[in-house]
């Protein structure tokens, strides 16, 4: 029992508790210092326990350690206890890693703010609760976790609250994220009832051995994937994350791109027995996330909000990991969620360093020609660039292709298709991105061109070893073609996720040739339409004016939503609460003192302030005492 | 011999009578007047009783009844005149101070 | 013989206090009162109290009245006053009053059925209540000396020329 598992966690809780608490009394360089130690403390025993994992003997079951037993209630015994598997690994590498690095940035990037305290306090809170979520060995703790991101986001997102947007933003994030959780309790109780425990190892064994209905398990594997599709907000889920970019970027950075959104994807590589034993839940993960994918790239394509073309791009990427897991590429898209995690994560913070320099502006439309400006920033974000767009041996490149030819050989040609037209699409919309915010003419206002300052080191180092990382990620997991044994990662996952089949090399090399043509294309496309000829994308605006409004209008979904649920239910619970709320209930209270009032002022009427009247009383008290008494003894 | 019951009824009738003076009379004066007639009727009854059940202890309350009712009527009339001072007025239904 | 002296002092007593519920001049009120005093000292008499007679006469029909009359000449209503004008107020009254009476009646003859006249009492002369008073009622009798005295100072205290005192 390696219960020292327990410290990963709980370093950072304690730091959170501390800054929480006391956070505005210490100095800020105390509180930065603190919360990026407890982090980098995480990191260094994730270090240890990866090194303790190696160099155990194969076959070997995993580290666990159990702190206590924490629900203990008839047939439903549920633990407190976290174990430590080569797929837990990995993630807390991830989030420990890139966490750390995010957290030396936000000393810089939030460096001016108010609630300083506050800010890492949150951070750390929901680093501890990311790795519960990784680590949990049973599905109960996972959840608890799982809330508690969702909490910490919330509370991130909207941490200006002061900001309406804000507010509203964090709140919308929440309540979506409910409806998703709603389905993964319902979710979480039937597979617990049918598998009698809520361990992983009990659920991903019974799903194996063949002891799960089918049609149960298709049913459970939906319902959890319903939560996955609201915290890795999937199509029609999706609603929230475009709106969290009003959180601060470092934010947008950690938990919005490199850890809470892939929670989903961990979740399902997670269930993976489960996942594979039912043959409808696997078709279906594959098309949500594929749909996705293209939706939301198409999106990103007319976004004018730097955050926000990030933004619609990791939903888009996150659909790309869901088809890895629906293909039953589980390796591959656990390989996808570790570059990503690298690429996406430095994309935000050089985004982030862009607005800092551009004193808050985020529109793209108001930048241009920063790349002399910002001459360090600026060779971090094209390297992402290139990563995220699959451009060949950088680490997107990689791990794209090793989804895509999950796909294609698992027969998914459908699913294959889709995500290679994402990939067009992403490499257009990311150069997009790059041509307009870095190259041409500088269209930043007067005042803010005047103050354009590079970030100081505290915020470029994290982004230059993110930048090594993306460039350099994908070695890790080199497909087939490069030699037996090149899959480090995959090999590393499969006592956990399975092994993958490799197709035939011929294949493989077609299928690079076609996404390496696919991603070239994309970004000449880009070239061509925003250094070449710039005037073009107004004229296809122009000429097809219809798309382009629904695009810009992001399918108007935000707004049906608003129709057929929002402001129904807002006019409902206003309804009932005028007419039962203040009517009934308020009305029962304040008709109680009422009468009580009325009852008193009726009395006191009796007091007239003359004697006659009360001798009055008097008299027929004494009267009416008299006649009883005399009727009495009768 | 006189049956004490017809003592008693007078009492009686003297007590409704003072309290029809009591209700019937409109200023502080009178209405206290009307006063001192019941307690003289209460007295009247402790005497009837008094010869009725050979007591003596019922005469020596009638002492205490006039000794207690003559305190009060003298400090009964000094408020009386306070009040006649204070509002120039003593008709009860001015003096409704303690109203509500 | 003692029946006539009983009806004729019972008839002048109600007779008066009557006459005080109808009339409206106050010294005339106060007047009626002192003859009603008066016959009730004459009806104590007739009860084999003669102490109690003569205290009533002396101090109730004398005393008493003289300090009621005192009063109402200090208060000096020129015109008197009216009786009660609401309705409700006399309609109850007179009812409750009957009522009273009535219940009274009926108290008395329940008590009294069938008692006969009593005998003299023993020890019910003046001495008989002194010695009564200074024994078994010392401590009601010292306390009726003091509340006496307080009285007096209560009333002189009450009764002081204004100004000499009063703040407001």
């Amino acid at each position: 029992m390696a219960r020292g598992l327990w410290l990963i966690p709980l370093l950072p809780a304690l730091s959170s508790a501390v800054l929480l608490l006391f956070g505005s009394r210490p100095s800020r360089r105390w509180v930065s210092l603190q919360a990026c130690l407890a982090v980098l403390a995480s990191f260094g025993l994730s270090v240890a326990a990866l090194a303790r994992l190696l160099g155990a003997a194969e076959g070997a079951a995993p580290l666990s350690g159990k702190l206590f037993t924490w629900v203990a209630s008839g047939s439903l015994s549920a633990a407190a206890s976290l174990a430590l598997d080569p797929l837990a690994a990995v993630m807390i590498l991830i989030v420990t890693g890139v966490g750390f690095l995010i957290h030396v940035y936000s000393a810089g990037y939030m460096a001016g703010d108010r609630d300083y305290g506050r800010y890492f306090g949150l951070l750390n809170l929901f680093t501890f609760f990311m790795l519960v979520l990784v680590m949990a060995s049973n599905i109960v703790l996972m959840f608890v976790g799982w809330e508690g991101v969702g909490l910490c986001s919330y509370l991130l997102i909207g941490f200006w609250f002061e900001r309406p947007a804000a507010a509203r933003a964090g709140m919308k994030a929440f309540i979506v994220t409910r409806v998703g959780d709603a389905a993964f309790i319902l979710g979480l109780l039937a597979l617990v009832a049918a598998v009698g425990g809520p361990e992983f190892a009990r659920i991903n064994a019974a799903a194996a051995a063949g002891r799960l209905a089918p049609g149960l398990a298709t049913l459970v594997a939906v319902l959890l994937f319903a939560g996955a599709v609201g915290k890795s907000a999937q199509v029609p889920l999706h609603v929230w994350l475009p709106d969290a970019m009003e959180g601060p970027t470092p934010v947008s950075a950690l938990i919005h791109a490199a850890t809470m959104v892939t929670a989903g994807v961990y979740m399902v590589a997670r269930l993976n027995g489960l996942y594979s034993a039912s043959a409808a839940a696997g078709p279906l993960v594959a098309s949500v996330g594929a749909g996705t994918a293209v939706f939301a790239a198409s999106l990103a394509l007319v976004q004018t909000d730097i955050k926000k073309v990030l933004a619609y791009s990791t939903i888009s990427q996150l659909g790309y990991m869901f088809i890895g897991c629906g293909v039953g590429a589980y390796g591959a898209a656990i390989f996808h969620l570790v570059t990503h995690a690298f690429f996406k994560g430095l994309l935000f913070l050089a985004a982030g360093s862009v607005i800092h320099a551009l004193s808050g502006e985020q529109d793209i439309r108001k930048m241009g020609g920063l790349r002399r400006r910002l001459p360090r920033t600026f060779p971090a974000f094209f390297v992402a660039a290139l990563a995220i767009s699959g451009i060949p041996f950088l680490s997107g490149f990689f791990s794209k292709d090793a989804i895509l030819t999950s796909a294609y050989s698992g027969g998914h040609v459908a699913v294959w298709l889709l995500g290679l037209l994402t990939a067009v699409m992403t490499a257009f919309y990311m150069f997009r991105l790059v041509f307009l915010t870095f190259f041409g003419e500088e269209r930043t206002d007067a005042e803010v061109r005047r103050h354009i300052h590079e970030s100081p080191p505290v915020m470029t180092v994290p982004m230059a070893v993110l930048a090594v990382l993306s460039a350099l990620g994908g070695l890790i997991g080199l497909p087939a073609v490069f030699g037996e044994r090149a899959d480090l990662l995959g090999r590393f996952l499969s006592p956990v996720l399975g092994a993958a089949k490799a197709p035939p090399a011929a294949v493989e090399w077609n299928l690079i040739l076609v996404s390496t043509a696919a991603t070239a294309g994309g970004l000449f496309l880009a070239y061509l339409f925003y250094l070449r000829y710039p005037g073009t994308p107004a004229r296809l605006a122009a000429r097809w004016p219809f798309l382009y409004r629904t695009l810009v209008g992001k399918y108007y979904v935000d707004e049906f939503y608003g129709a057929v649920f929002v402001r129904p239910l807002l006019r409902g619970s206003e309804f009932v609460y005028v007419s039962f709320d203040l009517a009934v209930i308020d009305g029962a209270l304040n008709g109680t003192a009422a009468a009580a009032q009325a009852a008193g002022r009726g009395v006191s009427r009796l007091q007239t302030g003359r004697i006659k009247d009360y001798a009055l009383a008097f008299l027929l008290g004494a009267v009416l005492f008299l006649g009883f008494i005399l009727a009495w003894k009768a | 011999m006189i049956p004490a019951a017809a003592f008693l009824a007078v009492a009686a009738t003297l007590f409704a009578l003072g309290v029809l003076a009591f209700f019937v009379k409109r200023d502080l004066l009178t209405q206290f007047l009307a006063v001192e007639v019941m307690l003289n009727a209460a007295n009247l009854a402790f005497l009837a009783l008094a010869k009725a059940s050979l007591k003596a202890e019922a005469q020596a309350m009638v002492i205490f009844v006039l000794t207690v009712a003559a305190a009060e009527a003298v400090v009964g009339l000094a408020i009386v005149l306070l009040v006649f001072r204070r509002r120039k007025t003593i008709r009860t239904e001015d003096l409704s101070g303690l109203k509500g | 013989m003692a029946w006539v002296l009983f009806g004729i002092l019972s008839f002048l007593c109600l007779g008066a206090v009557a006459a005080m519920i109808v009339s409206s001049n106050q010294a005339h009120n106060a007047l009626l009162l002192v003859l009603a005093f008066a016959c009730l000292g004459g009806l104590f008499g007739l009860l084999d109290a003669p102490f109690a007679a003569a205290v009533q006469v002396i101090i109730y029909a004398g005393a008493i009245m003289i300090l009621f009359l005192f009063a109402i000449m200090m208060v000096d209503l020129k015109a008197g006053l009216p009786p009660e004008r609401r309705r409700y107020v006399l309609v109850l009254a007179g009812l409750l009053g009957a009522v009273l009476l009535a219940e009274l009646l009926i108290v008395i003859r329940r008590a009294f059925l069938g008692a006969g006249g009593p005998g003299p009492a023993d020890g019910q002369g003046p001495a008989g209540i002194g010695h009564l008073l200074f024994t078994r009622y010392l401590y009601p009798f010292e306390i009726t000396s003091l509340l006496l005295v307080a009285a007096l100072v209560g009333a002189m205290a009450l009764a002081d020329k204004p100004g000499r005192k009063e703040a407001s």
